[in-house]
């Protein structure tokens, strides 16, 4: 394509293309990953932070990207698609959303590279940061986990869309004009969820890209299935490189972002502060500095900040799954157990396990003699303390069995006496508390006499210490 | 220069006001706050680096993006919650519409004071409904959740209009027009204004300083 660009502008342009495409697909990968995302600001410029934002590169993700565009550039005609798609426990799968990065013939030949483009390529990317949280792949990457795994695929060349299926949607993020065309960034998402099979995937495989499952065991639990890309916790950047981002490692360019201008031809005031408008008008020099730094880390406040919440984060995931947690450890033990079944703990084998409601099957072994239904157990003895003194003749301790059937008690939700306290056991053992002495009424009347009989020596009592009462009462007013 | 206008409309219940009301403010804000600017000498300036986070909403089936930034977000909250106060304190079918406004500051001459020109104005008007049952209440947390997400694509497509946003100003200009007051992030100048309507139509308005 033709240009006027100076060769500066040309070669920061390229620059910012690249970076921009790069930071593009760390934000859409981030964003289904099923966590969420947290970045800490910086009021320093750390050096590496692409467009004024801090967006962590994921070093697989942007070396996936990287491959992808096998060292070209997004332009008219070579679009830059990141697929989501959705698979299965059993292997189905299923394109959820292609983002596309585009760019169109139509160019605007007036905006300054260094400045507004760069600064409307960081407004385009925080509009990413915000619609990839509208679109229903969002909320269905935030509940992968043993059901489905969200998967992503990067390529470079003809936008494919069909996948999505019938009737997909899409949604324009934004555009950025540029003197050599216009970028433009989009998703297409699938609205008709019914299922595809795993051969019409196959068949719709691109020629170009790769599918890349990155099945890494987070390290809260072993039991969570593979999961796309990384987690937020994800720690090898600092384990593997040192703390450094492999992206930045190829290139050696770090972004400076520091702007300086020549002196306009128009101000505000008089440019006597040293000062100038930074945005010249039209033909005023423009340029923006870029640092070729060596293999340094982003700034380490930055890195420790995030390297910090993500510690956090992996601590507080062990913490919540920790396998000394008793109650971790009773959920695990019987976890396969269908609700509302109780058998004696003789009678637990696997097959009963994995049988719901198997206390109701037919269990022709057991003679009618044992069978709990038809001879109750005794019931503990008198239950209720209201029940002691509605009864006033001895009634304490003597049993209400006879007029009742007592059926064991089964609480539901409760396992067999597998554990010490079990549920029923808890239930059973507390359900009939003693008499609260005061309450029984052979006692309290025997109290009450008791009391009556003392009366008189305590009013003796009190009456010769009237003087220390009233005295009290005097200081409490 | 014209002031550009932009009004958003949402239905949702009582509990939802805050945060609705969070998600949309933070993402018009995300787009319309910097990294903090360092001047350095020869009339060149460095820009810091903006964080984000998600949030998830508790009554809304959506998450949203703000910036990383406890000051920007507890100023933010507290005029939200001034507006949700003052919505529930105007009865059962209030109407409010609260309003984020980026201006910038012209210094006048004494003795006049300083003028704030607005450039953007956001809108938002909130229709508060109560619900039956839970089972509604259900509904209407994904309802509002899919609502939030269709005035988010709004804003994005406003903002990606890349139409007139100040200049960027000198380093003695520059409180005219960002807030750098913040310690973390740059937004421009704002102010937070809110109209209660109650049942009886009358309303009631009040500004949130904020400059």
């Amino acid at each position: 394509m033709e240009s006027d660009l100076k060769p500066q502008d040309q070669k920061d342009l390229d620059k910012f293309i690249k970076f921009f495409a790069l930071k593009t697909v760390q934000v859409i990968v981030q964003a289904r990953l099923g966590e969420k995302i947290c970045t800490r600001s910086s009021s320093s410029p750390t050096g590496s932070d692409w467009f004024n934002l801090a967006i962590k590169d994921i070093p697989e993700v942007t070396h996936e990207a990287k491959k992808a565009l096998a060292g070209q550039l997004p332009g008219i005609g070579r679009s830059m698609c990141v697929e989501i798609s959705l698979k299965t426990s059993e292997g189905d799968s299923m394109e959820l959303e292609t983002w596309c990065l585009e760019m169109n013939e139509k160019c605007d030949k007036e905006i300054k590279v260094s400045y507004a483009v760069y600064n409307r390529l960081s407004v385009l990317l925080k509009s990413l940061l915000a619609i990839t949280r509208v679109t229903p792949a969002y909320k269905l990457s935030r509940k992968q986990g043993h059901d489905y795994v969200i998967l992503y695929r990067i390529y470079f060349g003809e936008v494919q869309l069909s996948g999505l299926g019938e009737g997909f949607q899409t949604v324009r993020v934004g555009v950025v004009g540029t003197p050599i065309g216009t970028i433009t960034l989009s998703c297409a998402y699938r609205t008709n969820l019914a299922f595809m099979s795993n051969r019409q995937f196959e068949r719709s495989a691109p020629i170009m890209g790769i599918i890349v499952d990155h099945f890494v065991d987070p390290p809260c639990s072993s039991q969570r299935p593979a999961n796309m890309g990384h987690p937020c916790n994800y720690r090898a950047p600092d384990e593997e490189d040192g703390g450094q981002f492999a992206g930045v490692q190829d290139s050696q360019e770090v972004c400076a972002t520091s702007f300086s201008t020549s002196p306009p031809s128009q101000v505000l005031h008089a440019g006597k502060e040293g000062g100038a408008l930074l945005m010249p008008p039209h033909g005023a020099d423009v340029h923006l500095t870029v640092e070729h730094a060596p293999n340094t880390p982003s700034s380490s406040g930055d890195d420790d900040g995030l390297s910090q919440s993500g510690e956090r984060r992996k601590e507080e995931g062990r913490r919540s799954v920790s396998p000394s947690d008793p109650v971790e450890s009773l959920n695990a033990f019987t976890r396969k157990v269908g609700a509302f079944v109780n058998k004696p703990s003789t009678q637990i084998t696997a097959a009963s396990l994995d049988l719901p409601f198997a206390a109701f099957a037919p269990r022709g072994l057991d003679s009618e003699e044992n069978d709990p239904m038809v001879h109750p157990p005794d019931s503990p003895p008198c239950p209720s303390p209201l029940q002691g003194s509605l009864h006033s003749q001895g009634s304490e301790g003597s049993g209400q069995q006879d007029d009742f059937v007592m059926v064991d008690f089964r609480p539901a939700f409760s396992k067999d006496d597998l554990l010490p306290m079990d549920l029923g056991t808890f239930y059973r053992e507390f359900q009939n508390p003693p008499q609260l002495a005061s309450l029984s009424l052979h006692i309290s009347s025997q109290s009450m006499a008791d009391d009556l009989d003392s009366l008189p020596e305590k009013l003796r009592v009190y009456e010769k210490n009237i003087d220390e009462f009233d005295a009290f009462v005097d200081m409490l007013q | 220069m014209n002031c550009r206008s932009e009004v958003l409309e949402v239905t949702v219940e009582a509990r939802q006001v805050e945060e609705a009301m969070l998600a949309l403010l933070h993402t018009i804000l995300l787009h319309r706050s910097t990294g903090k600017f360092h001047y350095k000498k020869e009339g060149t300036y460095s820009i810091g680096t903006v964080g984000t986070q998600d949030i998830d909403c508790d009554f809304i089936d959506f998450t949203f993006v703000r910036v990383s930034s406890e000051e920007l977000d507890r100023m933010i909250r507290k005029a939200v919650s001034e507006f949700k106060d003052a919505l529930s304190n105007s009865g059962s079918d209030g109407m409010g519409q609260i309003s984020l406004e980026f201006y910038q500051k012209k210094k006048s001459r004494w003795p006049f004071s300083d003028e704030c020109i607005p450039w953007e104005v956001w809108s938002i008007k909130v229709n508060v409904v109560n619900l039956a049952n839970e089972q509604e209440r259900q509904i209407c947390r994904e309802k509002v959740g899919e609502k939030l997400g269709e005035k988010v694509i709004n804003v994005v497509e406003v903002i990606n209009r890349h139409e007139y946003l100040p200049k960027m100003p000198t380093q003695s200009e520059v409180d005219n027009v960002f807030d750098t007051t913040l310690k973390d992030v740059q937004p421009y100048l704002y102010k937070i204004t809110y109209q209660i309507t109650d049942s009886l139509g009358t309303s009631v308005s009040t500004t949130m300083r904020r400059d």
